[in-house]
């Protein structure tokens, strides 16, 4: 390691690196439960879910907003995960994709989803759900084109995009939407 | 992305003097922020959470206009039943932009404030003056599809993304900030900056300063007025060009009008002058040709967006007809009217 | 809402049958490469270089070492030791040339290049270290640009494997001097990535006794785990590969990437588990489709009837690998047409080397030939859809053998009656609906129905539930479900009593999954265990009392159906499953079985063509004056031999679509080729077709019984959907506008005008 040990001596980011920076206190309820949490203020609330939570049915499809793989609800509004700095959101109720619904005991847009096969790969398919969810607590989508211009924030490479509308327009209709 | 210290303050003189010194960075809805923080590009030693902050209300000005306050969502700004009623221009424009997770998440302040999409800025491996002032500009001669037509300098080719930002523009906005030098409040054309020779200064505030509202004045143009978007998909883009329109027509002829560009500039591109021809005037494609022209006069590509002078032009004379008509560009109908 | 897990009871070949793997799926607890809970696992962040070609100089890591948490910086001085020899780096589809090597040397060979990983017990401090790991080099002339590099084009000496040699006939050049008609353009496809929605990621569990377990995203988990044990020292049966669930690939799965190498490395080094996720950034620097220039000119005599085409394409590879693709024998292979000639070469740039992408070389060839195709139509004045048919061959024109089956005169009829074509007028700018004018386009689309050696384990136990098994893969293609489907048809077992398992290399032997196979030969090897599993079960009936089945002498006697095996020309004569398992006192039955070409179908493999078709028909709405472009209706129809489960066919025939969309519209990695580095590398600047760009798509497959072309009759879907979807567009483009564009994708730019 001489190699490191030399560049050790004049690296100007090494004041920075070394920086002693103390954690945030935060308390989320998450899916129901209440957490507290000591987090450093860089964590993301999706790398939080997923690496410090095992959550990882809420997905890191590209981390800059992108995407909407890692759609979430916050306090019943869904938002990226993966923009938000988890100490933020102190006191937040966040409910990701397994506090939706669980094997035996599906959402109805879970059971929509794979009625109308609104998936192939299943990647961004927890984002689309708790996108549309939101979508409907939204209630600015009625038709079709609506769905689809207001779930545009949720890409899908496999082109599911079709069945994710017709998925969605079946559980409105349930809801008495439409 | 960098260490930081945190702080959430509750007040905002306390959010002010968190907010002094060098390497600070004001955080609310995150979604433009900690996009940068993740590319290095953003590399504050400390950042202010400011969403605790009593600025979220969106209220009627004595004047018989509308506060939005800064960290009202670009959701509830949009979706404001005052704001849908009195100023559809800046609910269109809002819905065009981004996400519903996105507008969700964004504030007023946030939104105003966002920084170019320029792909040099944004990746750190290339030079770029706005992120390292004197590296140079890597897009002069690069891939420039995204970049401005107007107002360039040698420094920057950098446009503004917002969209918010043109809808507010057209309406004459003005933004009220606070800050160490105390409160002062900026007309919207002169909030956002060209690049010049100090293309790292996307706005006119001053270090430490914080955006508390924006205000729109009482003339809000509720019956003709579009906001037309051109981008690279139907969704989820940011604008190519775009042109808010805000207009008052009385009998057969225009008494006020404002037209507002996206994506051609460092800035909402605004010019009195171009309106000035069409104020008084009858609606019709010379006119509005002649008032296209003064507002892209000296347009320039940099080979990659050349087509954005044609582009703009087109989009001008259609807007002003969307406007005249009193038919709104949809931002649900992709058809364009 | 009830559980939609569970169809009805009979169910087979066939029957539309939801995900078995959808209730994982919409719940979140399907597992991706990275999303294993690993002890101790350590992140692993890529640094990635900033120039396009040259030598590292130095790389100062003394910042990075400092953040607290981090465990190693490792680069090519000090990363472990590994084969050196470029035949140990060859993985299972490698190409000519020498194969990447992350961290392998001081040479960049392309912007974006990994050159360093720095791990950390959080991703935090990983990321943060990465940022501060400080590079420098030496740089080198490079080139990036396709246009520059097409001086370099050649026919490499080592050809790919999988490259077939375009056939020439006739006299192509007499033929098209002579020609009524002469067509001749240039058309050109850019750069594409493709973008999966999962990122590369790779999850090492070092377990401390010399093996290791290996979550990796891959199209094949034995082809990555040969690799593995062949670059980096290991014994075979100690590397386990594991690709359960995998968030998309189309392609960029099928040779391991180099996340895979650094976690390995990493693990190797520090003898623990390591994680290494690729950033959305990072996924711009390595599989790409490769940028292409095709020259077509066409002859044919007045009527429209082919006399001539002369094919001439250049694909972008790689410095270090010649990637090579089949680009120009589609529409040779497609229409009859007595004198063709085709040329192919490639064209090196200072980039990753090029890779397989959806259709690889035919959505390429296949969709741009289709625009030529157009051009001619309207050149001798026949609607494109009856130009296509005057030329319609019954057998393959370039390698004049009959097909196994083709019917895409029969895709020709049903899609054209769904879509409407007799109402279309022939002139172009002559329909048109307010601001918009309105184009109708159609194109064919053709792709390689494949079959490939595969093995699958049938296992039944005594409560009557079966598990199939194989080591393929299911990349969102359907896969769990067309095993279970197929299990449930020849067992007459109902799917909800079946588990399928893939996605492992401990299960039998299988190929990577890719190039619309996977059906075809999985779903073979599924049935030949299952009906070796009937065998023993009808052996054990014996001891049933009363023998109900003894007049059977093989399953091909009997019908399984509700869990019972019957007797086909006695159908009252029938037992449970369950019961002859207690009958004969079995608590299991397993059996793994090959499923192969076989003697005859070696035969009809020489000479027989075997292919897939389509008939796409497009609909766009161009806003006259801004050059705006929605695709408002698409009719996709297939002929694609049988459908196992026509719910899973349709989306992959859907995907494809949207794929072609984007291809036509949208998509293009811009490069800076002073950098020699992809600037628009996000998903926000590559623009992949969203929810609002895609309106109507009908899906038909027509009726094409083919008991040749595969055991089960089936041709694969994976590719097929994407074909010509871009020529289909970019033909009703011209249709609506009168606008010719050669050059994909035909983006607002262009439109303009």
């Amino acid at each position: 390691m001489s190699q490191a040990a030399l560049s050790l001596s004049n690296d100007p980011g090494l004041a920075l690196a070394s920086r002693p920076i103390g954690t945030v206190p935060v308390r989320l309820t998450i899916n129901g439960e209440a957490q507290a949490l000591d987090l450093e203020p860089w964590v993301t609330l999706l790398d939080l879910l997923r690496e410090g939570l095992h959550l990882t049915g809420t997905k890191k499809g590209c981390d800059h907003g992108q995407c909407g793989s890692c759609t979430v609800l916050i306090d019943g509004t869904r938002m990226n995960a993966c923009l938000k700095l988890a100490v933020t959101l102190d006191g937040c109720e966040i409910t990701t994709i397994e506090g939706l619904g669980q094997p035996g005991n599906l959402h109805p847009l879970q059971a929509a989803f794979i009625e109308h096969d609104a998936f192939q790969c299943g990647y961004c398919t927890p984002g689309q759900i708790c996108s549309a969810e939101g979508l409907i607590r939204e209630g600015h989508a009625h038709t079709r084109e609506e769905i689809r211009e207001q779930m545009s924030g949720n890409l899908c490479r496999c082109g599911a995009y079709t069945n994710i509308a017709d998925a969605i327009l079946e559980v409105m209709g349930q809801e008495g939407w439409e | 992305m960098i260490r930081f210290d945190y702080a959430r303050p509750t007040d905002l003189a306390e959010a002010l003097r968190e907010g002094a010194g060098e390497e600070v960075a004001y955080l609310a809805g995150g979604t433009n922020l900690v996009d940068l923080l993740k590319e290095n590009v953003a590399r504050p030693t400390r950042v202010v959470d400011i969403a605790r902050l009593p600025l979220t209300g969106i209220e009627d000005t004595a004047q018989g206009g509308l506060r939005l306050g800064a960290l009202a969502t670009n959701t509830e700004t949009a979706y404001d039943q005052r704001v849908q009623a009195r100023y559809p221009l800046l609910s269109s424009a809002l819905l065009a932009g981004a996400t519903a997770q996105l507008r969700n998440a964004a504030t007023n302040g946030g939104n105003i404030n966002q920084r170019t999409r320029c792909y040099y800025f944004y990746d750190v491996a290339t030079p770029c003056n706005k992120r390292e002032p004197g590296q140079g500009c890597a897009a002069i001669g690069g891939v420039s599809r995204i970049h401005a037509i107007l107002g360039t300098s040698h420094q920057c080719i950098a446009t503004h993304p917002s969209d918010m930002a043109v809808a507010l523009a057209a309406l004459k906005a003005e933004v009220r900030v606070t800050g160490p030098g105390g409160d002062r409040v900026i007309a919207f054309a002169d909030y956002h900056r060209l690049p010049g020779d100090e293309p790292w200064r996307d706005t006119t505030l001053e270090p430490g300063e914080l955006v508390t509202a924006i205000d729109l004045p009482p003339e809000s143009f509720p019956t003709n007025f579009t906001y037309l978007k051109l981008r690279e998909r139907l969704s989820y883009a940011f604008a190519l060009v775009s042109v808010a329109v805000a207009m008052r027509l009385e009998g057969e002829r225009i008494a006020e009008v404002r037209i507002a560009l996206g994506g051609v500039a460092h800035k909402p591109w605004r010019r009195p002058e171009a309106e000035d021809l069409l104020r008084g005037q009858e609606p019709g494609r010379e006119a509005f040709g002649a008032a296209a022209d003064a507002l892209l006069e000296g347009a320039r590509g940099q080979g990659g967006n050349d087509f954005k002078v044609p582009m703009a032009r087109k989009a001008i004379l259609r807007a002003l007809e969307q406007a005249t008509a009193g038919t709104p560009q949809s931002q649900t109908d992709k058809r364009i009217a | 809402m009830p559980d939609t897990r569970h169809e009805p009871i009979k169910v087979g070949i066939g029957t539309p049958l939801s995900r078995v793997d959808g209730v994982d799926k919409v719940t979140g607890q399907a597992h991706y490469a990275a999303e294993y809970a690993v002890p101790d696992v350590l992140y692993g962040v890529i640094v990635s270089g900033r120039i396009a070609k040259g030598r590292i100089t130095a790389i100062a890591d003394g910042a990075a070492r400092a953040v607290p948490g981090v465990v190693e910086v490792l680069t090519h001085m000090n990363r472990p030791s590994e084969a050196w020899r470029d035949s140990k780096w060859k993985d299972e589809l490698a190409i000519p040339g020498d194969p990447f090597r992350a961290l392998g040397d001081d040479r960049i060979q392309f912007s974006g290049q990994p050159v360093a990983l720095v791990l950390a017990e959080t991703f935090e401090a990983a990321r943060f270290a990465a940022s501060l790991v400080d590079v420098s080099y030496e740089e080198e002339p490079h080139n990036v640009d396709f246009d520059l590099s097409l001086a370099e084009k050649t026919l490499p000496t080592y050809k790919r494997k999988s490259f077939h040699a375009p056939k020439s006939h006739g006299d192509a050049d007499k033929a098209y001097a002579e020609a009524d008609l002469r067509h001749e353009g240039e058309y050109r496809l850019a750069t594409e990535h493709h973008n999966p929605m999962e990122m590369h990621a790779s999850t090492v569990h070092w377990h401390g006794d010399g093996t290791i377990t290996v979550y990796d995203k891959c199209q094949g988990a034995q082809g990555v785990q040969s690799y593995i044990a062949s670059a980096f020292g290991f014994r075979q049966e100690d590397v386990q590969v594991i690709n359960a669930y995998v968030g998309g690939a189309f392609g960029s799965g099928l040779r391991p990437q180099y996340q895979v190498q650094l976690a390995v490395l990493a693990a190797k080094k520090l003898e623990r588990s390591v994680r290494v996720v690729m950033t959305r950034q990072q996924m711009f620097t390595h599989a790409h489709r490769p940028q292409a220039i095709y020259s077509i000119k066409l002859g044919a005599e007045r009527t429209g009837k082919l006399t001539s085409m002369i094919n001439d394409a250049t694909t972008s590879t790689s410095r270090f690998e010649n990637n090579m693709e089949d680009v120009v024998t589609w529409g040779m292979i497609n229409y009859a047409c007595p004198n063709m000639s085709g040329a192919y070469t490639v064209a090196p740039r200072d980039t990753y080397t090029s890779a397989d992408m959806r259709a690889p070389g035919a959505a390429t060839g296949m969709t741009l030939f289709e625009i030529a195709m157009d051009e001619m139509a309207y050149k001798a004045k026949v609607d494109p859809l009856e130009f296509r048919q005057i030329n319609y061959s019954d057998i393959d024109a370039m390698n004049r053998q009959p097909f196994t089956s083709k019917a895409l005169r029969e895709a020709y009829r049903e899609g054209a009656a769904a879509f409407g074509w007799d109402r279309r007028s022939f002139e172009p700018r002559s329909m048109r609906d307010g601001r918009e004018l309105i184009g109708w386009g159609v194109a064919t689309g053709v792709w390689d129905a494949q079959f490939s050696k595969t093995s699958a384990r049938a296992t039944l136990t005594a409560d009557g539930h079966l598990e199939v098994a194989s080591a393929t893969a299911d990349i969102g293609t359907g896969t769990y479900t067309v095993m279970t489907l197929v299990a449930a048809d020849t067992l007459g077992i109902a799917p909800e009593r079946i588990t399928s398992r893939l996605g492992d290399s401990r299960l039998p032997t299988a190929p990577v999954e890719g190039g619309s196979w996977a059906a075809a030969s999985t779903g073979a090897a599924v049935q030949v265990a299952c009906r070796a599993v009937g065998e023993k079960l009808l052996k054990a009936a014996a001891k049933v009392e009363g023998q109900p089945l003894a007049a059977a002498s093989s399953v091909d006697d009997l019908t399984f159906a509700d869990g019972r095996m019957a007797l086909k020309s006695e159908p009252g004569r029938s037992v449970a499953i369950t019961e002859v398992m207690q009958a004969a006192t079995i608590d299991r039955i397993e059996v793994e079985e090959t499923a192969s070409t076989g003697l005859s179908g070696l035969v009809s493999q020489a000479r027989k063509s075997r292919k897939t078709h389509s008939a796409v028909f497009v609909e766009v709405r161009v806003d006259e004056e801004l050059g705006q472009v929605r695709v408002t209706r698409v009719v996709s129809a297939i002929a694609a031999g049988r459908i196992i489960n026509p719910k899973t066919a349709r989306s992959q025939i859907l995907g494809g679509v949207v794929m072609g969309i984007g291809m036509a519209l949208h998509e293009e990695t811009l490069a800076d080729l002073r950098l020699g580095r992809w600037m628009n590398h996000n998903y926000a600047e590559y623009h992949i077709p969203a929810h609002a760009d895609v309106q109507d798509i009908e899906v038909i497959f027509v009726d094409e019984p083919d008991p040749e072309v595969t055991p089960l009759g089936v041709k694969g879907l994976g590719e097929i959907g994407i074909i010509s979807v871009a020529g289909a567009i970019a033909n009703a483009i011209f249709h609506a506008t009168g606008q010719r564009h050669r050059s994909l994708p035909i983006t607002i730019d262009k439109l303009i005008a």
